[in-house]
């Protein structure tokens, strides 16, 4: 199915229109690399002609649909809860679908989130992420027999959980960490979050194994408080208190 | 380079329905779940307002109560056993998340709290029940994140970013496995399998304006229908009442439980002239159509085609405690203030109630005799038991995929137990190979974005919300058309990592191939019935068709129709007013 030798380069589509009333000419910059044919990454350079009130992510479906297919990324919902589309947008880290053309325009610049390596285009390797993710035990840990309803939880127990039950493991936190670009055993902002859902639930048990994980040298006291990770969470989730929590108590309370 | 695996249970998809099934499957057999995105991107996810179990701990209900809302809300065309069963199994569903450790809110005295959902009501009917068990608006969010901890917590072996092209099937028509890409190499892997699970979502990317992301493009039930097992009830789809103008994105009925309503341009409540009982929590359908209606008479905002969900007189703390992630929707992407301001809305395209027909045990079944094909399942969207019959009441899908997530991986679990490993055809990646083979070799004159962008414009405009005669076998002449200009596709991207053009080529195939059995479908059947309105037949038929269709594809490419009985049950047929 595959041809011999190395693929050949795409050819571009013109779409050259002016802008339809109303309509904004974005400028974008799209940093690409496929290892099938580029020896080094470089900048593609596009122009779309979209709605000012049309998300990032559409302008990039734009280039992929209408202009050069073999652009790479990772999308599915569109509406910023199913994390695929972490993208370095400006400098910053954003959901692509979170952003609109008016917040950008008329240029923007577009890079794959940074300290993962990239495996082509927009598009970079997950799996130190999520193994960080799965070293903080993920899941509710308690032995005891369950009742045969629901176990009881306050409203204030409840309370005290739930930003961090909103993360959706986009990786935007933990990819805008210093501490992490440049050291990549540092298990990061989003596995704490994460160990935090569970460590503050009143219905679980097993805080004393994930802060031995987070205690030790590639967990939490590699932050520095930098607050990117909190100025880069799409869902509004006050990342670096949860990451203060969870040293507190290690240091304090030992739950 | 082809890849061989061996598994008792393959599960293809890993949203709820996929991640429960592994849970059930995965303690007894060797199991594997292969999902074309990581598993927490799946649009299970996106579910926001509830899942509704008859708990009785805000109220006084019962099992048979929600029964019965799901059974006329389905316009009568809900199996009645099935929808019984799935009512009566809701309560240990919940129980059962909650002692994963699913966050739901708590009443006062620490129980799941329950809220209104539209069709939902006391004592057959009587008024709004509180019955939908949730976690703030996230409530999809919450179920896949709890399933996918449980997945790790049992070590479930996953191979995401596989897409599955092809379902093997035995000279003697046994399940046999699956064929999937590699994404990150473009490699093929055949998996031989005693029993395999569809669980991959809806196929809401038919259509334009829809609440689907982009990766539900119906490839469980394209591939099924290509391998001559039928879909059912394809003509019956969903629209939901409120998503945000232009964009579809859904605004949860969790906004009309917690007291939101619509208003017209002259101000008007106008569900209380639709739904004099239930007003803005009529059922679905009915409230798209009333919108429509309103759009129609010239009473949508400024002449334009949306109305005003409004929640302004809502007290701000139940907006910020209850509905969060919906308001933020509203300021993110209309740059709308919900608390000051109306919010724009549109019906937009949310859930197919048809797919590949199933029995309550999630087994793939065939025919009017409903015969099993062995080891083959299916679960959630893509299957059709069917519970929701022509129109699905709202949180009742995150309902379905638990319920039957767990009673299809228990039984492909047992099936695998006492089958011996099935003997496969010669080079059964095949079919696969030949067909991104042409994809990556063909003419390449046409586009799959073209195409795609035709398909969805058409299926919006003339299988919509409302349907006739005319506009339906109009579509059916487009859809050849654009089967022909689907075979001129070609992609530009011939690199074999990553290559997300060649998928999204293959999505649209299944695309094509699913339109064609909704088209056909609902040509077919000339009355009004829950999801699927004739404004040409507008009157619901129970003498003709209180049956479920089943679309077969023909040699040549055709749809042929069979139909099946409604298995009825305590519930006579009445008419459906609230």
């Amino acid at each position: 199915m595959w041809e011999e030798g190395p693929p050949r380069e795409p050819g571009a589509r013109p779409r050259a229109e002016a802008p339809a009333p109303g309509q904004i000419a974005l400028s974008m910059r799209i940093r690409r690399y496929r290892p099938d044919i580029d020896r080094e990454a470089w900048w593609q350079e596009a122009t779309v002609n979209m709605e000012p009130s049309d998300r990032l992510l559409d302008a990039l479906h734009q280039v992929k649909w209408y202009l050069d297919g073999s652009l790479a990324l990772r999308r599915s919902c569109a509406h910023g809860v199913c994390g695929s589309d972490a993208m370095v947008i400006n400098g910053r880290n954003a959901l692509a679908c979170k952003v609109l053309v008016r917040d950008v325009a008329p240029k923007v610049t577009i890079e794959p989130i940074r300290g993962l390596r990239v495996l082509k285009d927009l598009v970079v390797d997950m799996e130190p992420f999520f193994a960080g993710y799965r070293r903080i035990l993920p899941f509710l840990i308690n032995d005891e027999e369950p009742p045969e309803r629901e176990r009881r939880q306050s409203p204030a127990e409840r309370e005290r959980y739930d930003d961090t039950t909103k993360c959706i493991l986009c990786a935007a936190c933990t990819t805008s960490c210093p501490i992490f670009w440049g050291d990549d055993e540092y298990i990061g902002p989003a596995a704490i979050v994460n160990a935090h859902r569970f460590i503050f639930d009143s219905r679980d048990e097993g805080a004393a194994e994930r802060l031995d994980v987070l205690a030790d040298r590639t967990g939490v006291f590699r932050c520095r408080t930098v607050f990117n990770c909190t100025e880069a969470c799409p869902r509004g989730i006050k990342v670096t208190k949860a990451i203060q929590e969870v040293k507190r108590a290690i240091m304090f309370d030992r739950l | 380079m082809t890849t061989y695996h061996t598994y008792d249970a393959v599960i293809v998809g890993a949203g709820g329905a996929g991640l429960r099934a592994a849970l059930a499957a995965s303690s007894r057999v060797k199991t594997c779940v292969i999902s074309k995105l990581y598993p927490t991107r799946s649009h299970t996810g996106a579910a926001q307002g509830g899942m509704c179990a008859a708990l009785g701990n805000v109220e006084e209900d019962y099992p048979e109560w929600h029964a019965f809302d799901t059974i006329k809300g389905g316009d009568y065309l809900v199996d009645q056993p099935a929808a019984i069963l799935m009512c009566r199994e809701a309560i240990d569903a919940v129980i059962e998340l909650e002692h994963w450790g699913f966050p739901f809110n708590r009443t006062p005295d620490g129980k799941i709290d329950q809220r209104r959902f539209g069709g939902h009501t006391r004592n057959h009917g009587e008024a709004p029940v509180r019955r939908a068990c949730y976690a703030a608006d996230r409530t999809g969010h919450m179920i896949l994140q709890t399933l996918y901890q449980q997945c790790i917590r049992n070590d479930v072996r996953f191979f995401n970013e596989f897409y599955v092209l092809d379902l093997i099937l035995t000279d003697d028509r046994r399940c046999g496995g699956v064929i999937a890409y590699e994404l990150a190499t473009g490699e093929i892997h055949v998996f031989r399998s005693k029993s395999v699970l569809f669980a991959t979502g809806g196929f809401g990317k038919i259509f334009k304006v829809t609440s689907n992301a982009h990766t539900l493009t119906g490839d469980g039930p394209a591939i099924c229908y290509r391998r001559g097992l039928p879909l059912e009830d394809m003509e019956f789809f969903q629209f939901h009442p409120t998503g945000i103008y232009k964009m579809g994105i859904l605004i949860s009925e969790a906004v009309r439980g917690e007291g939101g309503i619509l208003i017209n341009s002259e101000g008007e409540r106008f569900m209380e002239r639709y739904a004099p009982t239930i007003k803005d929590l009529a059922p679905r359908d009915m409230v798209s159509r009333a919108i429509y209606q309103e759009i129609k008479e010239g009473r949508g905002i400024d002449g334009k085609d949306y109305v005003y969900l409004d929640v302004r007189h809502l007290d701000p703390e139940v907006i910020e405690k209850k509905i969060p992630d919906v308001t933020e929707f509203a300021r993110i992407y209309l740059g709308v203030e919900p608390l000051r301001e109306p919010v724009p809305i549109q019906p937009t395209a949310h859930y197919g109630m048809g797919g590949i027909p199933t029995n309550v045990d999630a087994q793939v079944v065939v025919g009017p005799e409903e015969t099993p094909v062995p080891g083959l399942y299916s679960v959630g969207e893509c299957a059709c038991v069917s519970v929701h019959g022509a129109n699905r009441l709202g949180t009742n899908s995150l309902l379905d995929i638990v319920v039957f997530g767990r009673r299809g991986g228990e039984h492909m679990a047992e099936y695998a137990q006492q089958a011996d490993g099935p003997e496969l055809p010669e080079h059964p990646e095949r079919a696969a190979v030949e067909e991104l083979r042409g994809l990556l070799q063909g003419p390449g004159t046409e586009f799959a974005a073209d195409v795609r962008d035709e398909l969805q414009e058409q299926m919006s405009d003339l299988c919509g919300i409302i349907r006739n005669e005319e506009g339906l076998s109009k579509l059916q002449g487009i859809l050849g058309e654009l089967h022909e200009r689907y075979e001129r596709v070609g992609v530009q991207d011939h690199g074999r990592g990553f290559n997300t053009e060649l998928m999204e080529a293959v999505e649209l195939g299944f695309l094509l191939d699913v339109s064609d059995t909704v088209v056909a479908a609902a040509r077919t059947r000339d009355e009004s019935r829950g999801g699927h309105y004739r404004e040409d037949h507008p009157l619901r038929e129970d003498d003709r068709w209180l049956v479920h269709s089943l679309s077969y594809r023909d040699e040549d490419g055709s749809v042929r129709m069979e139909y099946k009985d409604v298995v009825l049950g305590p519930y006579i047929p009445m008419e459906r007013k609230y």
